[in-house]
């Protein structure tokens, strides 16, 4: 369970972006965070694992006060909480399997991973992460030389090695085309559905929203305005999170 | 009517800034003194020929030269009876005088014949009565093998036949390389290698450093002022246990290479020992942070392991210095590679006490500081005294050190009381801070250290290594190790520099997913940073290469070795030719060392 009170963040330039944000995601939810862009979507999620700091309003998970934690305690709430990122964010001159195997860092002795020396239980549970996402074949290959698609199944290989409850995906198909947008969302489903990993995820695209998601949270400006199931979002809904202009198509 | 004015302003403007401009000029022309005459003089031209003419001609190749000498038989002055000399050979080169005999100080003729076409030599008139010879004069052969000379005779009469030499040089065989050529190769070879140790030292330091003096990686850090006062705070006292570790360490190590026995029953015990305590104390994955009376045990464990570490080292540097001296002695023209060895261990055991000091002194700061992250839980009142307490005794602490290390440079007189007030100086800024910021509110200590590194970057790197080098040579005395050092140190200010700017412009993506896997500050760097500035690291180092290289050649304008040495030296001596030599050498070892090093880049970026 997490359970977000009054969340908000304001940039050092003043940008209020995100606007006293309250809601709960019950454990293995599949949640999609929608809004324009700019309306703090990437900020919300950030919050979540405190790569921002948020401003003010607390984070609860599991009644572990995650904006109240020490570095230390973040760092053990962080092993449990993975990310997929809209442009992958892999290191590029490293390999595929460094690449996987990073998402233990949080778990390994820091002396040796430091000589990149891993456990060989965390060597064969990367290898079997790619396996899931079908690129088992591409573990030595560096990872500026795979497709964007191949890249996001990496970055999720990454986030599940880190045998996560919370998986926070932001825009993870973004700059994907719509076929591997589907198989990306595919294996977040899976993960989701299978492994029962709480998933957050903002989505441009309502028909992912309906496909995928369980329920959804829309923001504007920072401002929640909307929380419930994805039929629920109605026109005059739509209009609320969009604007007043938007048109729906399709 | 309005624009009028404006206008006449400007041009007032404008001509006085033409007047300023030349006056500056013309002040310029005086200072650097500027002295057209000088240049057209005609002493000062004949020399810039001659040296020319030096410089085109370096001293690289010579032959072996041969003598050959030609003589003819004279009477000085004539006898009563006349003389002819003995019909000569007329196969070879030979003389003639014209008259055949004459007084002492008369004009004559020498004329000579078959001589090599070309070739110069002396003249020399060879008295009966002694073994000198008197130059009369000097001949130059013609293409025919013919030449013709008038000289006068020397006051040397006698009644015996006296003789006219003729002397010619030649050229036989392949020329060969000079001595001038040698030392140039002995010192080109110190000048590269010069280069190479600091560039590689300096690198290596310059590494670490330039993450501090990147602002991407530093801005996060922060720290509450009870914490970064704890940090200040003991920093000395890991200092003063650091040293006193290294010395105990020494001292066990001084008693266990008394006896072979000894040493090696260490060699065996204390690695084992350094890998059962790594392998207890830092266990492969946790899932669950263990009680705090495991951890400190862990601690322990590794102070141990430390400890155990530094005697190793001792022991190491110990026998390094024994087997390089040895082998020194022993492997002939080998023995460069003992004298290496025995360099080494020696460095080694110099550096272990710093080390070990900087070592604790950061284990002891960063300890400290989590000591402050737990004191930070406590009520905020309390917080509050505690934070005011340690302030002020950690800024009192900070400006009395300061003020140590501009008494070490100055020596003033009256110190006693100027450590004092620095301290209480201090204090007050302790103080200050103590009661004006909010407990939890965290302090930029990370862009301090980001400051003060660039600072100290930006400050050496102005120094100019033959500046540097000077004052390595007071330290060290004349030599290329004076000149490595002084390399070394603007290499670590110039790379780290450029390798900073470098980790600012690397993408913040995968830093940020790196860090969101939990990862520790140093697994950020290590897995995040580091592979994205592999690249341009090795392209600045190379480039640092290359100009390591070029600035060798002429730190030993100020004493720092190499081949600048030389060349001073023989610029001094006049002797140009010799200049010329190692001037192209210089030439070719830069162009090469640009042509590798972007070839080397190339490739690699
Ligand atoms: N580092 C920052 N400093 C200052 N303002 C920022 C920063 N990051 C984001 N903002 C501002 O905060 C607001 C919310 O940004 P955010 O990135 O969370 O939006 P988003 O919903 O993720 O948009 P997008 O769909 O384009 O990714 C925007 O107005 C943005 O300009
Ligand atoms: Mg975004």
């Amino acid at each position: 369970m997490l359970k977000i009170k009054n969340l908000t963040k304001i940039y050092e330039g003043g940008v209020l972006a995100l606007d006293n944000v309250s809601f709960e995601v019950p454990k293995g939810q599949f949640l999609a965070i929608i809004g324009l862009s700019g309306s703090g979507k990437s900020t919300l999620l950030r919050c979540i694992n405190r790569l921002i700091e948020p401003t003010s309003g607390e984070i609860y998970w599991n009644d572990i006060n995650i904006t109240a934690a020490s570095d230390d305690e973040l760092r053990t709430i962080r092993r449990k909480i993975g990310m997929v990122f809209q442009h992958f964010n892999l290191v590029h001159r490293s390999s595929v399997l460094t690449n996987v195997l990073s998402g233990r860092l949080g778990y390994v002795n820091p002396a040796m991973s430091i000589f990149n020396r891993f456990p060989k239980s965390d060597i064969e549970n990367a290898y079997k992460q790619l396996e899931r996402v079908g690129i088992a074949d591409k573990a030595h290959s560096r990872a500026d030389e795979l497709s964007g698609g191949q890249q996001q199944r990496v970055g999720i290989a990454r986030a599940m090695i880190q045998n996560p409850e919370i998986i926070l995906a932001d825009e993870p198909v973004a700059s994907l085309d719509p076929v591997l947008a589907h198989s990306i969302m595919q294996y977040l489903e899976k993960i989701n559905q299978e492994d029962g990993v709480t998933v957050l995820c903002s989505l441009h695209f309502l028909d992912l929203v309906h496909r995928y998601a369980d329920r959804v949270v829309a923001l504007n400006e920072g401002k929640l305005m909307f929380e419930g199931p994805p039929d629920e979002i109605d026109d005059a809904k739509f209009k609320d999170i969009y604007g007043k202009d938007a048109e729906r198509v399709g | 009517m309005k624009n009028k004015k404006p206008n006449f302003m400007r041009s007032l403007g404008l001509g006085l800034g033409i007047l300023a401009a030349l006056v500056i000029y013309a002040y310029g022309f005086q200072v650097t003194k500027v002295n057209l005459a000088e240049t057209k003089s005609e002493r000062r031209q004949t020399q810039l020929v001659r040296i020319l003419r030096a410089l085109a001609k370096p001293e690289i190749f010579a032959y072996e030269r041969d003598e050959f000498t030609v003589s003819l038989p004279v009477m000085v002055p004539c006898p009563e009876s006349g003389f002819t000399p003995p019909e000569p050979d007329k196969s070879g080169p030979y003389l003639v005088m014209t008259p055949a005999c004459a007084d002492p100080r008369e004009r004559v003729i020498i004329e000579g014949f078959n001589f090599d076409p070309f070739s110069t030599g002396p003249i020399n008139f060879m008295p009966a009565d002694s073994d000198v010879s008197l130059q009369l004069g000097t001949m130059k052969v013609d293409q025919n093998g013919y030449f013709q000379a008038e000289i006068r005779l020397s006051n040397r009469p006698n009644d015996k036949v006296q003789e006219i030499h003729a002397i010619t040089r030649h050229n036989i065989g392949a020329p060969h390389l000079t001595r001038t050529a040698y030392d140039t190769w002995d010192k080109i070879i110190e000048t590269v290698f010069l280069a190479l140790l600091a560039t590689t030292f300096g690198t290596l330091l310059a590494i670490p450093l330039s993450f501090f003096a990147a602002r991407n990686l530093m801005k996060d850090i922060s720290s509450t002022l009870i914490s970064t006062s704890l940090s200040i705070l003991f920093i000395p006292v890991g200092v003063y246990i650091g040293i006193k570790a290294a010395y105990w360490a020494s001292v066990i190590s001084g008693f266990l290479t008394g006896n072979p026995l000894y040493i090696l029953a260490s060699f065996i015990v204390l690695p084992l020992l350094i890998w059962l305590g790594v392998r207890v104390a830092l266990p492969p994955q946790e899932h669950t942070r263990p009680p705090l009376r495991v951890r400190t045990l862990r601690t322990i464990i590794l102070i141990g392991v430390s400890f155990a570490f530094v005697l190793t080292l001792y022991l190491i540097s110990y026998l390094g210095l024994t087997a390089g001296g040895y082998l020194a002695g022993h492997m002939g023209s080998f023995g460069f590679l003992g004298s290496f060895l025995r360099d080494l261990s020696d460095i080694l055991n110099m550096i272990i006490t710093a080390l070990v000091a900087l070592a604790s002194a950061g284990v002891f700061s960063s300890l400290a500081g989590r000591l402050g992250i737990v004191l930070g839980r406590t009520p905020e009142a309390l917080i509050r005294i505690l934070q005011t307490v340690l302030a002020v005794v950690a800024g009192a602490l900070l400006f009395f050190l300061l003020m140590a290390i501009l008494n070490w440079f100055y020596e003033f007189r009256n110190y006693v009381a100027l450590h004092t007030y620095a301290a209480i100086i201090g204090g007050i800024a302790g103080l200050v801070l103590g009661l004006t910021v909010h407990p939890k509110a965290s302090l930029p200590t990370g862009m301090v250290i980001y400051y003060g590194s660039r600072t100290i970057f930006n400050a050496l790197r102005s120094i100019e290594p033959l500046v540097m080098a000077i004052v390595f040579v007071v330290w060290v005395g004349i030599g290329p190790f004076a000149g490595s050092m002084a390399l070394a140190l603007h290499t670590i200010a110039a790379l780290g520099k450029l390798y900073s700017e470098q980790v600012e412009s690397i993408q913040a993506g995968p830093i940020e997913a790196v860090q969101a896997t939990g990862a520790n500050r140093l697994q950020t760097i290590v897995y995040g940073v580091v592979p994205q500035i592999v690249p341009p690291y090795i392209s600045f180092t190379m480039y640092r290469w290359d100009i390591n290289v070029r600035m060798s050649t002429i730190i030993g304008f100020a004493g720092g070795g190499g081949i600048g040495f030389l060349l001073q030296q023989n610029i001094n001596l006049l002797n140009y030719r010799a200049a010329s030599a190692q001037m192209l050498a210089i030439a070719i070892v830069v162009a090469s060392m640009d042509y590798l090093s972007s070839k080397m880049r190339e490739k690699i970026v």
